[in-house]
């Protein structure tokens, strides 16, 4: 657990120095909502209709887009090697990793959320804290997920095309009840998104357990 | 290769049965019409895909956990064999809803379920096919084997949210009236065997030419090696 953390803070710190994926993940989510808001054309009350399935389809385009460059930085200097010959569990180096992406997705939707409500009429201010626990829930599957993924692409030379492809349809339990559950907060609170918050915690649970135990296969050489 | 020809031989025997049950025997449907029995190889192609994804994970277990080379094979082979077989399920699927429906697809859970499905396992034969160069593909190919079936509940469940109207033919449950004429349940039982039997000769042929295939690459490169 403590190679995780320090995994974990290595990347952030990265992050931090240079603010590249943040700073592609911001801006390519801002243009995402812009171009999916006007492709709808919609009127204010379709707009509100329309929110929570931008707000999802933009979060998992971007993030699949941005996943990729977690485990690319290892590649430089081959960096992953050299964790992988430390004394550590491989499942630490997912865990930090996957820990490092959740903390992106979190980042980037401190950003988008805000301009989804303003943009397109939602007021979310009064159910912050519900919306706070469907996204966090769909970021932990999201990146239990795409951590695994990522890793493999990363190795292989079309990785590019191939990554969006896996990951997109594996991702739909996460599009979907993602969706009905943000619609179901925006309603009537909580209780309404039962069904949907079932489907994220059943995803994320069986993900992140699939992901810790597949990983070492991955970047086993 | 003696089980092989067997199978192969029963599978052309029932598929046979089950074309004659198909276009001569079984009842036209009252109130669809012929386009109805399109039913007996729409979801008989539908049950084979299915077995066929748990067989790609079956033979990516063997393979990451024993490093068994055949559970390897099986694992392209039943990868390659479960998306025609999906395949064929998504065509035949529109052609009978467009007379019956009025439209060739609607976003109802099962038809989603579906094509979801579908790019789960064509972005499995993709990888193995731009892979094949790389080091380790068999392996990462394992692992989408394994989140593929891991993913397809989940999906299920989710997709259940969006709106349904598509008929439950066999079961009661789901608003469905079950099958009621006895031949044309057993045409639709009878095609299903027939179809999972042609998908495991399929899929079985396809692990031999896998074989074939590698060997072939070893002594090719055994004979480059030797004229050096």
């Amino acid at each position: 657990m403590r190679a995780a953390l320090a995994i974990f803070r290595k990347d952030l710190r990265i992050e931090w120095r240079t603010r590249e994926s943040l700073s592609t993940l911001v801006v390519l989510s801002v243009l995402l909502v812009v171009s999916l808001a006007m492709a709808h054309d919609p009127t204010p009350t379709e707009a509100a209709r329309l929110a929570p399935g931008i707000l999802w389809a933009t979060v998992i385009f971007t993030g699949v887009l941005v996943v990729q460059r977690s485990f690319l930085v290892e590649r430089e200097h081959d960096c992953l090697a050299t964790l992988l010959g430390a004394p550590i569990d491989p499942a630490a180096i997912y865990v930090g990793k996957a820990l490092g992406m959740l903390v992106l997705l979190v980042a980037m939707q401190v950003v988008v959320v805000p301009l989804v409500s303003i943009m397109l009429r939602v007021p979310v201010w009064g159910v912050l804290p519900e919306l706070a626990v469907v996204l966090g829930l769909g970021d932990l599957g999201f990146a239990g997920l795409a951590t695994l993924f990522a890793a493999m692409t990363a190795r292989l030379r079309v990785r590019e095309m191939l990554l969006p492809i896996l990951l997109l349809p594996l991702l739909t339990p996460v599009l979907i009840a993602g969706v009905k559950a943000t619609e179901a907060v925006l309603e009537g609170g909580l209780p309404a998104a039962g069904e949907a918050l079932g489907v994220l915690v059943a995803f994320d649970v069986i993900f992140v357990v699939a992901g810790g135990l597949l990983f070492p296969f991955v970047v086993r050489d | 290769m003696r089980a092989m020809r067997w199978l192969g031989l029963a599978t052309t025997v029932l598929m046979t049965v089950s074309l004659y049950l198909i276009f001569v025997e079984v009842p036209t449907e009252r109130e669809m019409g012929i386009v109805q029995r399109i039913l007996y190889v729409h979801a008989p192609a539908a049950w084979a895909a299915y077995v066929c994804f748990v067989l790609v994970a079956v033979g990516s277990v063997a393979h990451l956990w024993r490093g068994s080379e055949h559970g390897d094979r099986v694992a392209l082979a039943a990868g390659e064999v479960g998306v025609l077989m999906c395949t064929l399920n998504l065509v035949t699927g529109p052609i009978w809803a467009r007379p019956i429906w009025g439209v060739w697809w609607t976003w109802d859970p099962r038809l989603t379920m579906t094509v979801i499905m579908w790019a789960i396992y064509v972005g499995y034969v993709m990888l193995r096919a731009f892979g094949r160069d790389d080091d380790g593909v068999a392996r990462y190919a394992a692992v989408v084997g394994i989140t593929g079936v891991l993913a397809i509940p989940v999906i299920r469940v989710s997709v259940r949210m969006l709106q349904g109207m598509h008929p439950a033919v066999t079961t009661t449950r789901e608003g469905g009236s079950g099958m009621a004429d006895p031949t044309m349940r057993l045409t639709l039982y009878l095609s299903g065997i027939a179809m999972v039997l042609l998908a495991a000769w399929l899929v079985m042929l396809r692990v031999r030419l896998e074989a074939l295939h590698r060997s072939a690459a070893v002594l090719r490169r055994d004979i480059e090696y030797g004229l050096e």
